[in-house]
């Protein structure tokens, strides 16, 4: 038998409060952090992005359906959250207009916070892009979404499992019911204001030689560009003669990305305030 | 050493780097990828391997995208829903044209009298403005309101896809991609939002041919003039009992017509000006999800419904006021939309359209909506009918469809008239909204203007055609 939880846990428990989400819609002028909703198409991206602004962005349950980038805001134990609906892709290697506005954006739009909405009952195929974004971004949420379907299925997730393989926090969901919303929303405020500090995971399958460039190719980035917190994934895209971030390292723009260590955001004035 | 010179240094190791790693990099790192994820997934998901003996969505999937029954069920799917819009829109609408037209519009009348209102900014605002509001409203409300929820619900379900994957043959044969399928069924909701969502086509020539051809999807705007004119022309040819079934079987003929200039027009395109071969792509088929009906008939009630009449409300003002200008203006003994509507009547009948509808349409290029209540209009100026309206571009109370049909067949509309109105509907140019999309989407002028005048063309054609044919079988 487990022990009952003292009286009151659950009272002080942040999450507890779904009263303390403020959905914003699109008033949100004044924003703390930026957080960026991202994953395979059609695992509910819209759905979630709806429930925590309020607002209601056209779902339907086909993949491909939300092109454009949305936005909205909620607000969060006294902070502002501004919320960015990316299009949905499997991968964000190859290059059709879809692909590029995620990648583009959770790439150059530094979002504070990425969460990367992901299928429970096809784990495996989502998995792959989760990879791929933590390879750009460590800031990152998982939420497991569409847990529903896989009880159905007869699926369980080991979440904590994966949340160790992974290196960020994972949360289960079921955003069409609104179960995991409170859950998620208090791991969003924890990456944000840096409550919890991921180690996020990194691809480690790649073959000496590929690994010895990429090294080779860090040291120089090093050199370019103190402090670029994603110097591997530019590596890799450089060797891959990625068009986009060949120019982004001639022009210089690649040191708009260093950034302050996780947390010291919170210090920092509302952007857009002034 | 200057960050300009290390930037460029950077570079140049990677470009001699790639040498080193060689050319199958990005297989290799899509292999560490798939195997780090499968490791992962492996290790944290674990199935209970007893299957239930049957499976719903397989069966389901076995009989909608079946050989045999894909297609039928999809036709099917499209009639019922149709059929209940059809028939279920008549009750609400005539009572709201009656709230309109009868009551408020008389009453509006009486208080501007009473306020000694000049009686041209009295015709202007409540004859024009209002009564093209009030018609836009009671005609297009209904079948809106049932429509797009039930459009929704099948969306949300998950049919779509399936839909997308029965059609992926046609569209391949056709040199097109088939995810056509699914821009060309947000096109039945709205052209304009049809071709936002050619952005899921990446490859650029098959994303134009979808976009070219969205217009062959009747838009929100046409189907009430589909069903209004199908009700009162073609319905009213079959026994009472069986009017909405013969209706909506011609609104579906049209839509099945409109599929068929797809595939032609896409064909056509994919052999000439975008030569190319169809692309491969991948398509999932989501598993279905119970439609969560209260909250799909809420929204879309709320986004869909509401922010399309708000456009067409929108657009009706201006559009009331400028039909009222144009009869009310007289230039030589007759007013303007009289000398517009004589100038194009021999071109218009010799389509088998007349010289009002031809006029309208180009009234209502802002609004598809706005068609009907501008032939109605026009139609009483053109006829000078007595006794109808209470003057000249004066909307007027049509409470029955007979009503409606003795108005035109007094402007000498017959049979042919109807048909060809609801194949000029399908055949025309899309809307400005619309057209301003495909401008900001291609950046072209060519293919925007290409985009106006291919359907017109073909519309004057077709048109052209099925009067040559209605008369010499002597209809």
């Amino acid at each position: 038998m487990k022990p009952n939880p003292p009286p009151g846990a659950c009272e002080i428990c942040p999450a507890h409060h779904s009263a303390n989400l403020k959905r914003l819609g699109v008033n949100m002028d004044r924003y703390h952090f930026v957080v960026a909703l991202a994953g395979n198409p059609n695992t509910g991206k819209s759905t979630l992005f709806n429930s925590l602004t309020g607002l209601r962005q056209h779902t339907g349950n086909w993949p491909g359906k939300t092109v454009t980038r949305a936005e909205g805001g909620f607000a969060y134990q006294g902070s502002n959250y501004k919320l960015v609906d990316l299009p949905g892709t499997y991968s964000l290697l190859s290059t059709s207009t879809d692909e590029e506005i995620a990648r583009d954006f959770i790439l150059f739009g530094q979002p504070d916070v990425t969460v990367i909405v992901v299928d429970a009952t096809r784990l495996e195929r989502n998995l792959n892009l989760v990879c791929q974004v933590l390879e750009i971004t460590g800031r990152a949420v998982v939420c497991l979404n569409l847990m529903d379907e896989a009880e159905r299925h007869r699926l369980t997730v080991d979440e904590r499992s994966l949340a160790r393989e992974l290196g960020v926090p994972v949360v289960p969901a079921a955003a069409r019911q609104g179960r995991g919303v409170p859950m998620l929303i208090d791991m969003i405020h924890q990456v944000a204001t840096g409550g919890f500090v991921c180690k996020p995971h990194r691809i480690q399958s790649e073959p000496p030689a590929l690994k010895r460039a990429v090294s080779l190719l860090v040291e120089k980035l090093g050199a370019a560009f103190p402090d670029l917190p994603n110097a591997r994934w530019v590596a890799l895209r450089l060797l891959e003669g990625d068009a986009r971030i060949e120019e982004a390292v001639r022009s210089g723009e690649l040191a708009g990305l260093v950034r302050a260590p996780q947390g010291a955001a919170t210090a920092a004035p509302a952007e857009g305030a002034g | 050493m200057s960050p300009a010179n290390s930037r460029e240094e950077v570079l140049e190791a990677a470009a001699n780097l790639r040498w080193e790693v060689g050319p199958d990099l990005h297989d290799s790192l899509m292999e560490a990828l798939y195997t780090d994820a499968a490791r992962i997934s492996d290790r944290v998901l674990s199935r209970d391997d007893a299957r239930p003996a049957f499976d719903l969505d397989r069966t389901i999937d076995r009989l909608v995208t079946s050989r045999w029954l894909g297609f039928p069920i999809m036709m099917l799917l499209m009639a019922v829903v149709l059929w209940v819009t059809i028939t279920g829109a008549n009750v609400p609408s005539s009572l709201l044209s009656s709230l309109f037209l009868e009551t408020l519009h008389p009453a509006l009348k009486q208080a501007a009298a009473a306020a000694g209102l000049a009686w041209w900014l009295d015709g202007l605002l409540i004859d024009g403005m209002f009564l093209a509001v009030a018609w836009v409203v009671s005609v297009m409300l209904p079948p809106m309101a049932i429509f797009f929820p039930l459009f929704t619900l099948l969306e949300d379900f998950g049919y779509l896809p399936r839909v997308a994957f029965n059609l992926d043959r046609w569209f391949k044969m056709a040199g097109a991609h088939g995810k056509q399928a699914l821009t060309m069924a947000m096109g039945y909701g709205c052209n304009a939002a049809g071709v936002v969502a050619t952005r899921v086509i990446d490859s650029p020539r098959e994303r134009l041919i979808a976009t070219l051809t969205n217009n062959f999807s009747l838009c929100n705007g046409r189907w009430p003039t589909q069903i209004l004119i199908a009700t009162i022309f073609i319905g009213s040819l079959a026994p009472p009992a069986l009017a909405g079934l013969v209706s909506a079987g011609s609104v579906m003929a049209v839509v099945l017509l409109g599929v068929g200039g797809t595939f032609l027009v896409s064909w056509g395109l994919s052999r000439t000006l975008l030569k190319g071969e169809a692309s491969a792509f991948s398509l999932e088929l989501p598993p279905y999800r119970p439609p969560r009906i209260l909250q799909t008939i809420y929204t879309s009630l709320i986004d869909r419904t509401l922010i399309v009449l708000w456009r067409a409300v929108v657009f009706s003002v201006p559009a009331g006021a400028a039909i009222w200008l144009v009869s009310n203006t007289h230039v030589g003994g007759a007013s303007l939309a009289e000398h517009l509507i004589q100038g194009m009547n021999p071109f218009g009948l010799l389509i088998g359209l007349n010289g009002v509808i031809l006029l309208a349409y180009i009234i209502a290029i802002p609004a598809n909506e706005i068609v009907i209540p501008t032939v109605l209009m026009l139609t009483v100026v053109s006829a000078g009918l007595p006794g109808v309206g209470e003057g000249a571009g004066v909307m007027f109370e049509l409470d029955s469809a007979s009503a409606t049909l003795g108005v035109l067949e007094a402007d000498g509309w017959t049979l042919l008239t109807g048909i060809n109105l609801m194949l000029f509907s399908l055949l025309h140019n899309p809307c400005s909204t619309t057209l301003y999309t495909i401008w900001k989407e291609t950046g072209s002028v060519k293919w925007t203007a290409a985009s106006a005048l291919l359907p017109v063309a073909m519309g004057f054609v077709v048109c052209f055609c099925v009067a040559q044919a209605f008369r010499w079988l002597g209809g």
